[in-house]
């Protein structure tokens, strides 16, 4: 079931990010009160001892270790390592749609900060970094060119006691490798129509229905995810 | 509660997804998504999708100081503005569109009252009143027409529509809604077509969408 080279797809030979660390700790979602009660400060990321012998965290790509520190632990230099991942790749996708490259910065910045404040609403379960990231970047990029800013869903609130599931992450990971493997594999033209797409470059009428992208797996993916945290914030309500 | 059966067409939604969808569908599409989960879950798989593209672009460099502004920045802990929340029969989206606002409603006859949201080039959006049986009078459009169930329950020849249901009608599909028992029913509509009262407008100039 779970595929060891997809596992690895993200997973670049970074010696500190090597190092066995614990999903758990990086995960863990503590309330602020709860920390600063043991006279912690905040920035302080309240790792335990007795947490230390759970190690999966190695199958979770740097991004999301990044992602999750800087959610549960504002982190400063888990960001400045996103920001240096994905600030270029950001202004590189930006200018494709020829944004010239001063504006391309200046949105670059602006969903990079989005991404600092916005960090509470990242739910592993349901995203990878990229794919949230994407979403903020396109609406500001819709926000930059059109007087009404983007409609957007109700957003889910995350429950403090959520119990994160190290599988469900992983597999979310996991859904979004075989997507990019998929999109390697398709004819160049039909590629090239798919990116075109996700870079807001086709019309609704021109959007093909037949992608040949596996979309309903990790479609069935986010919905487990989904329905955990539906359950949850149920349990939350009626207690 | 009643399950929703009929969802937004794949093609409606990898547009949304990407951003390419005019105001006015958007706000149909972001309403229904918050009534649903599987479109949710439809959404966000293309989200996935999109930062797949993302992580394929070329990194290009960044200008030196971009960074450290950027890290000072930080120590301005602002909030975002997190978006509006339901309130009654209205999903957030309908909020945002009302401006937080409650309805402005306006007679069309026969009891069917209806409350614009937005009117302009790119299409117009509107809450829809109709009491129980009553059809929708002078139901006929041009362009694309997403109609959204937003309280109580309509059908026409194509099927019926209850809370959550959204039907995507074109140019082809000349109908008759009919309201169901119950409650009045109250919809979010959207089309691309200008409203009766401008059309005046030339064909010409109307957007020519058609999914
Ligand atoms: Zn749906």
């Amino acid at each position: 079931m779970v595929d060891t080279a997809m596992m690895f797809f993200w997973i670049k030979n970074d010696p500190e990010i090597a190092q066995p660390r614990n999903v758990r700790m990086l995960i863990a979602t503590e309330t602020s009160e709860a920390v600063s009660a043991r006279g912690l400060p905040r920035a302080h990321p309240p790792y335990r001892k007795e947490q230390a012998h759970v190690t999966c965290d190695r199958d979770l790509s740097e991004q999301t270790q990044w992602m999750l520190a800087i959610r549960n632990n504002r982190d400063r230099s888990a960001f400045a390592q996103l920001f240096d991942f994905y600030a270029p790749r950001l202004k590189g996708f930006v200018m494709r749609t020829g944004t010239s490259a001063a504006e391309a910065e200046e949105i670059v910045q602006d969903v990079m900060l989005t991404v600092w404040r916005k960090a509470a609403q990242f739910d592993p379960e349901r995203a990878q970094v990229s794919g949230w990231i994407y979403q903020i970047t396109r609406n500001r990029q819709i926000d930059v060119v059109r007087r009404t800013s983007r409609a957007m869903p109700e957003e889910l609130k995350q429950t403090d006691e959520h119990e994160p599931d190290a599988g469900q992450i992983l597999a979310v990971e996991q859904e979004a490798s075989r997507l990019k493997l998929a999109l390697a594999r398709l004819k160049p033209d039909q590629r090239m129509m798919v990116e075109k797409a996700y870079l807001g470059e086709l019309t609704h009428q021109e959007i093909q229905d037949e992608t040949g992208l596996p979309l309903g797996t990790i479609k069935s993916r986010i919905r487990l995810g989904l329905e955990r945290l539906r359950h949850e914030l149920k349990g939350l309500r009626e207690p | 509660m009643k399950t929703i059966t009929h969802h937004i067409p794949e093609r409606l939604l990898a547009a949304y997804a990407s951003g390419r969808l005019p105001h006015v569908f958007e706000v149909v599409v972001a309403t229904h998504i918050s009534m649903c989960d599987a479109c949710r879950a439809g959404f966000e798989a293309h989200q996935a999708m999109g930062g797949v593209v993302l992580d394929d672009s070329d990194a290009v460099d960044l200008s030196d100081d971009l960074k450290a502004d950027l890290m000072a920045l930080l120590d301005h802990e602002m909030v975002e503005p997190a978006p509006a929340q339901r309130d009654g029969i209205f999903p957030g989206p309908v909020v945002e569109a009302l401006k937080s606002r409650p309805p402005r409603w306006k007679s069309l006859g026969f009891g069917v009252k209806q409350s614009i949201l937005e009117a302009g080039s790119e299409g117009s959006l509107r809450l829809l009143h109709i009491p129980p049986g009553q059809s929708v009078p002078d139901h006929g459009h041009n362009g694309l027409e997403l109609t959204l169930v937003l309280q109580g329950s309509f059908h026409d020849e194509t099927g019926a529509f209850g809370v959550g249901d959204l039907e995507v009608a074109d140019d082809d599909l000349d109908h008759t809604p009919v309201a169901g028992d119950g409650l009045p029913c109250i919809c979010l509509a959207a089309t691309d077509a200008p409203l009766k009262f401008n059309s005046f407008v030339p064909r010409l100039l109307q957007p020519l969408f058609r999914i």
